[in-house]
């Protein structure tokens, strides 16, 4: 199969949706000629022209409630939000438009919509451009929200994304962008609140998320060595949440490891960790459950402090080994 | 044919004799909503726009069936001027299952997306991107529609409207930003908020066209909106309408009024939009003084009927709680 990269796979999946439906079209800032700030629109006005590619003002709030409005009135717009710390700057219209909109008029009209934005840390850029804010779109009932890991998946959720009628937040990791991965040239997709198991193993379930999950396939490859068999779960969706095969990768390893880069504390694997807390995997449990995450800190601009803000492979590796030490007592 | 006043060409008599009547219905409603959370009939709470008839009515009389507005936290009157049945309105505010949103959304989501009315809104300054991209659809699929837009003073101080109209003006969409100043923002004075005499000044910024006119009079009113709409309809671009008005309750229901005064009430009382309209109508010999009342009272009883309507529809089932959050 071809190989192209994460980002190829995204404007691939966007190109092709345009060729088909004449009713999509990007908007987003420095889009254009410029492609986009991480080049992933790049060459997409030269084949769809600058009515269907159509650069904006730095206008967050003008821009996400331009797309919604024209998603209420028969248009499926994909929104480039330029980073996804923007996200402050158009709350109101994602949050409180976006998603209630049809709920608040009783099931009339929809918002076929997709924001893509790239998340994460990694590059440099520090506190105002490096946040992993998903758990708060996660918190918004009405949102959809997507975090691809590869670029297979970039590609067919995005398709998914694109033929949703609902409003779908789609965080792309900026460090993922320059990865390769197998993609079919033919459009394909993959649907919401599907997880994927990107490794199977017995001893221990890692549920990882974004950039988390080729961390945690590292770890993995290295705990091996020691005879320790991980499995890697990835949502891959958010919202929808594909509740059953974690639960049912907890029930056959018995340990649960919860890894994002976003801040631990309200994040979303708290969300995780409790659906195995509630369901019947519970009762499988031979350790605590584990959760890994960023610091509770504004992401640093010194790389070292950068990369010590959020879990790198390392800290899976002693999670990992933290959990098959322990035990859950058992009282007579 | 009138003889007094130039009207836009679509705007026959019969056509001000229904506006007449419009307004009163729109007047009965508030009044009877009003009256309705007095006695703690219905819940939560609610925006009246009681004195401001002429600016709903006279904006919307111009448009096409095919045309969109969106609409305030402010926005009874909107309605009814876009063609709403005031018994679904009515059965909407009564959380009733046959209110336009099935009694989910109340008093400030009221929407008729299919008829064009793409909706109230509780956030200030909230629906002015939404018409820009209603707008947008407009032009992109060629569909030949205009979008009016209301907003009021208070909204015009919001972000979403300064990058809303800036987006519209640069890429020419067919909006018409239609502000409602009618003197408060909730308790805040324009006068205090605002340092430009006129909100429509603020056109300048985006080099488009900016015109005020006397919102109490509905015949200024259609004919400043028609003359934007017919510019938006012909690829020409947005503009912005003042529409001076006043809004005779509080911001809303629990509003003591203390930061203004009775006597400026009175003044503003004094140029009712519907006394004025009547007056027009009247001294034209379009209608007699008793064909004005009763129209007045038909207004009056299309309300008190809609009461009935919804007393009489059920409430929506706990069942349906969990529906129509995602389509």
């Amino acid at each position: 199969m071809r190989e192209i990269t994460y980002l190829e796979a995204v404007r691939e999946a966007m190109s092709q949706e345009m060729r088909e439906n004449k009713d999509v079209f990007i908007l987003g800032e420095d889009i254009g000629v410029y492609g986009g700030a991480f080049g992933v629109t790049r060459g997409m006005i030269e084949e769809f022209g600058e009515e269907r590619v159509r650069n904006t003002p730095i206008s967050e709030s003008a821009i996400a409630g331009t797309a919604i409005g024209a998603a209420l009135t028969g248009m499926r717009p994909i929104l480039e939000l330029q980073f996804s710390d923007f996200i402050t700057i158009s709350m109101d219209q994602i949050v409180n438009q976006a998603a209630k909109l049809r709920y608040m008029y009783g099931g009339k009209g929809k918002v076929p919509m997709v924001l893509r934005t790239p998340a994460g840390s990694g590059t440099g850029a520090a506190a105002q451009h490096s946040q992993s804010l998903e758990a708060w779109m996660t918190h918004i009932p009405g949102l959809k929200v997507v975090q691809p890991s590869t670029a297979y998946d970039a590609k067919g959720l995005l398709k998914a994304a694109m033929d949703d009628d609902n409003p779908v937040i789609f965080y792309e990791h900026k460090l993922l962008y320059k990865t390769k991965g197998d993609v079919p040239e033919k459009q394909y997709s993959i649907p919401l609140g599907k997880a994927d198991v990107k490794r199977e193993g017995t001893d221990v379930t890692i549920v990882a998320t974004a950039i988390m999950v080729h961390k945690a396939l590292e770890a993995a490859v290295e705990l091996e060595k020691e005879g320790i068999s991980v499995e890697v779960v990835d949502p891959r969706t958010l919202v929808p949440l594909d509740t059953e095969t974690i639960i049912e990768s907890v029930k056959k390893t018995s340990r649960l490891v919860v890894v994002h880069e976003a801040v631990k504390r309200g994040g979303y694997g708290g969300e995780i960790a409790s659906v195995i807390a509630e369901s019947d995997a519970f009762d499988y449990l031979d350790a605590p459950i584990k959760r890994l995450g960023g610091k509770a800190v504004p992401i640093p601009y010194n790389p070292k402090l950068e990369k010590a803000a959020v879990p790198q492979v390392p800290d899976i590796i002693e999670a990992v080994k933290e959990t098959l030490n322990k035990r859950i007592a058992t009282h007579a | 044919m009138i003889k007094t006043v130039k009207l836009p060409p679509q705007i026959t008599e019969e056509k001000l004799v229904n506006l007449f009547k419009e307004m009163w219905l729109i007047r009965f409603f508030d009044e009877k909503v009003d009256e309705f959370f007095a006695k703690g009939m219905i819940h939560g709470t609610t925006h009246l726009c009681v004195g401001q008839e002429a600016s709903a009515s006279g904006a919307c009389a111009v448009l096409e069936d095919r045309d969109k507005i969106t609409s305030t936290h402010r926005g009874h009157g909107h309605c009814i001027a876009k063609g709403a049945e005031v018994n679904r309105m009515m059965a909407e505010l009564f959380g009733r299952t046959t209110g336009y949103c099935k009694g989910k959304g109340g008093s400030m989501h009221i929407a008729d997306v299919d008829k064009g009315n793409l909706g109230a809104n509780g956030i200030v300054g909230g629906g002015i991107p939404l018409a820009v991209g209603a707008g947008l659809t407009s032009k992109m699929k060629e569909e030949g529609y205009v979008v009016l837009c209301f907003f009021g003073d208070g909204a015009s101080n919001e972000g979403s409207f300064h990058e809303a109209i800036n987006l519209a003006s640069i890429w020419d969409l067919p909006v018409v930003f239609i502000c409602e100043n009618n003197q408060y923002g909730m308790s805040g004075p324009v006068k205090e908020m605002v340092n430009v005499e006129n909100i429509a000044d603020r056109a300048a910024a985006y080099g488009i066209p900016g015109k005020v006119v006397d919102g109490n009079d509905i015949i200024d009113v259609m004919n400043e909106v028609n003359e934007a709409v017919e510019r938006a309809r012909n690829g020409k671009g947005p503009s912005i309408i003042e529409a001076k008005t006043y809004r005779w309750k509080g911001h809303s229901k629990s509003d003591a009024k203390k930061y203004r005064t009775r006597e400026e009430e009175k003044e503003w009382r004094e140029k009712d939009p519907i006394g004025r309209l009547r007056k027009l109508l009247i001294d034209e010999g379009i209608l007699t003084e008793e064909k004005a009342d009763q129209l007045k009272q038909e207004a009056k009883k299309e309300v008190e009927d809609s009461v009935e309507f919804a007393k009489k529809s059920p409430e929506p089932s706990i069942d349906t709680l969990m529906e129509d959050i995602y389509a």
